[in-house]
């Protein structure tokens, strides 16, 4: 849904337009570069020396914090020595806006890097991916034996069945709001909106409360699959009505124009223009989806033991197995283990990450570069 | 959010004479279509149908709970459903209330001014990277965060949080009434919506980011030429423009933060549900939230408890339901969220 509007609507270029030269307007000066580091650097000396020499704090975090803290202090001072009041607080606040884009960037780095370090040991052995967990103990120290082959297997296997659930429904919910809209349709917009920030614990509930205790049904892998749908049917669909909207209006009209029912409107002109935005819709809720642990904790059941038949028997998922080696089981060997699943999830989300981001750079209508041959080499035939 | 087609401010185009109203278009749809908009109908239906079901079940289900506990539901202050018939989501509803504000309370700002960052202050070229960043932030598994926050963020976090108890003792958030041990720093709420404002930025980012984006460029060029600094134009012009989105992204948040179940269920170290502890103490190791709790005793309870347990379900379900569509409303009604609608 974000990087949809970095897409421009209308831009349906054959060829790449030459780009005029953008004026660019210098922002950084030497006396800012200056005067950042300066101030940098000397609340890093007064905090140590107050911090680590002078009073009796410990502990890492709170050292960079107070330097923080003492540095945009010193950095104020300084811009005020040097500029009026207003210019002072102005370059105050672009420093702490910009601290706020480097601690997200730090955050992410600092979770997928700790991951692998911890996963590392754990999934370089063979069998952690061709083996399931059913011959590991509790205290099974080595990492030869046994690995999560049945957590990939459910992984899979539960993110098939959700999708093939939740695409049809999340797709065809966008396009009501895009292509019929109305009082109804807002309302829908509405539920839809709040369905993407729900509890995710919430959907597993549900499929707990209805097919396990009143329908009597056992906990498995379709049971986890439909929680999982539950909670991506809402990013599908959110995602799908930011892309069809933007398919201009004007494909829509000259489809209607050359006598098109709206059917043949929607599958022939806006489905293909809105393709590459719905597939990163899709692939953004998979990501989303193979992840979730809260809803499939309630109904999926854990197991040790390879289960390719999600209809039946409980079947373990890769957050699934995490949960259960770091929050019930949490022996050591096990939470190594953890961590190797970590390894794993961490490798699939950043995969999925990738190919939505790659198919989703263009607008809509905007063609590949083999599609824009194709083009030429049929206009230069006919 | 999406970028718009048309202009459909009035003062953008020149309106059509006064008194004259576009022509109602009537035309009989096919067939297929008939069908087709039937299908797309009932998709649009099936969302409400499915939240209804969700309603109807966790209602059904917990009715029980509701009749064993009375109004005392509410307000009782101790959660032991399968022994006593006084038991309350009073027990578990400040633990998770806790955790939120906490998250609420970090995330909020962090994630406006990574927005504004994002929007107004970095170049093309890492502005694309940053946005990637946001979503990879949104795309990371809880259970990452959760394993994350475990292993990495609490043993680093201790000696500050031991700080801050040492120093500013005089606010009640963090005094520590527990002999001073580091490991009695452990499994605090603190720590727990640390990690759950890790997960509530890139929600508010990310919203944020967009209604920034649309502030009028007209009234930045305005600012600017009043004379104002970078800092001075997103203070008058950006920040009043997209306050319905902020409000509306804190809201969803909100949400989210309420719900979250793995982070806090990994972190906090589960206490007894008397609800004598003080919940105001934000430091102290121990805590319960209404996710933690169904996630690690729903199958460990009886039926009498599992019904309790699902009230308590049903609340958070119908609450958060409640603040995300009141958010949802509030965006949509606001002056940069109104793109979004037709």
């Amino acid at each position: 849904m974000q990087q949809m509007t970095t897409a421009q609507p209308g831009k349906i270029a054959l060829d790449p337009v030459p780009s005029e030269e953008r004026v660019r307007t210098r922002t950084g000066s030497a006396t800012g570069s200056a005067t950042f580091i300066g101030a940098a650097a000397a609340a890093l000396g007064l905090v140590w020396v107050i911090y680590e020499r002078l009073l009796p704090f410990t502990g890492v975090l709170g050292f960079w914090l107070c330097w923080y803290a003492v540095f945009l202090i010193v950095y104020f001072v300084m811009a005020r020595l040097q500029w009026d009041g207003l210019e002072a607080r102005n370059r105050l606040f672009s420093v702490g806006f910009a601290t706020g884009g480097a601690v997200a960037i730090a955050v992410v780095l600092d979770q997928v890097g700790y991951t692998f370090f911890r996963g590392s040991n754990a999934v370089g052995h063979v069998n952690f991916w061709t083996k399931s967990a059913s011959l590991v103990g509790p205290l099974t120290k080595t990492m030869t034996v046994g690995g999560v082959l049945h957590a990939i297997v459910g992984s899979v296997e539960q993110l098939g069945l959700a999708t093939l659930f939740a695409v049809p429904l999340g797709v065809t919910a966008a396009l009501y709001l895009v292509e019929i809209g109305g009082g109804f349709a807002r309302v829908v917009r509405t539920i839809v909106e709040a369905m993407t920030a729900l509890p995710d614990l919430v959907s597993g509930l549900f499929i707990y409360v209805t097919l396990i205790l009143s329908f009597g049904l056992t906990q498995s892998g379709f049971c986890a699959a439909l929680a999982i749908g539950i909670t991506m049917m809402p990013i599908v669909a959110r995602a799908s009505e930011v892309v069809l909207r933007v398919v201009p209006g004007t494909l829509r009209e000259a489809a209607y124009a050359v006598g098109g029912t709206q059917w043949r409107t929607v599958r022939d002109v806006i489905l293909p223009t809105a393709r590459s935005g719905l597939a990163t819709a899709i692939v953004l809720a998979m990501a989303r989806g193979i992840g979730e642990t809260a809803p499939v904790l309630l109904v999926a059941g854990y197991t040790k033991e390879l289960n390719a038949d999600p209809f039946s028997g409980p079947q373990t998922s890769l957050p699934l197995f995490i949960y259960y080696a770091i929050h019930v089981l949490a022996t050591p060997p096990y939470i190594e283990r953890g961590f190797g699943a970590g390894f794993a999830l961490v490798v699939v989300v950043l995969i999925l990450f990738t190919i939505a981001r790659r198919i989703g750079g263009r607008a809509p209508g905007e063609l590949t570069k083999r599609q824009r041959r194709r083009l030429s080499k049929e206009a230069s035939t006919a | 959010m999406a970028v718009k087609l048309t202009p459909q401010a009035p003062s953008a185009q020149p309106g059509p004479p006064e008194g004259d109203t576009p022509r109602t278009i009537v035309s009989r749809s096919s067939g297929s279509d008939k069908i087709f908009r039937g299908v797309l109908r009932s998709a649009g239906m099936a969302v409400l149908v499915i939240n209804a079901l969700i309603l109807i079940f966790l209602i059904l289900r917990s009715l029980s709970a509701f009749q064993r506990a009375g109004f005392g539901f509410f307000t009782t202050r101790s959660f032991f459903p399968e022994t006593s018939s006084q038991f309350g989501i009073a027990a578990l509803l400040p633990g998770s209330a806790e955790i939120a504000v906490v998250a609420l309370l970090i995330a909020v700002p962090t994630g406006i001014g990574i927005a504004l960052f994002i929007s107004e202050y970095a170049p093309p070229a890492l502005r694309g990277a940053m946005i990637a960043v946001i979503d990879l932030m949104a795309a990371i598994p809880s259970v990452i965060y959760a394993l994350w926050g475990l292993f990495f963020l609490m043993p680093r976090i201790l000696g500050f949080d031991q700080w801050l108890s040492h120093h500013l003792a005089f606010i009640p958030v963090f005094r520590f009434s527990k002999t001073n041990f580091v490991s009695n720093y452990a499994g605090a709420p603190f720590i727990a919506g640390v990690v759950v404002s890790l997960m509530v930025i890139p929600i508010i980012t990310s919203l944020s980011r967009q209604v920034f984006s649309q502030a009028p460029q007209g009234e930045r060029e305005a600012a600017y030429a009043l004379g104002s600094t970078k800092w001075g134009m997103i203070r008058t012009v950006v920040l009043p423009f997209g306050r319905g989105g902020v409000i509306g992204a804190s809201m969803l948040g909100l949400g989210r933060a309420l719900g979250e179940t793995i982070a806090v269920t990994f972190i906090l170290t589960p206490i007894d549900n008397t609800g004598t502890f003080n919940i105001i103490h934000a430091l102290e190791g121990g805590g319960n939230t209404i996710t933690a709790e169904i996630a690690n005793f729903i199958f460990q309870y009886d039926p009498k408890g599992k019904a309790a347990l699902l009230a308590c379900g049903l609340v958070l379900f119908a609450s958060t339901l409640i603040v995300n569509s009141v958010a949802s409303v509030i965006v949509s009604r606001s002056r940069s969220g109104a793109a979004t609608q037709d």
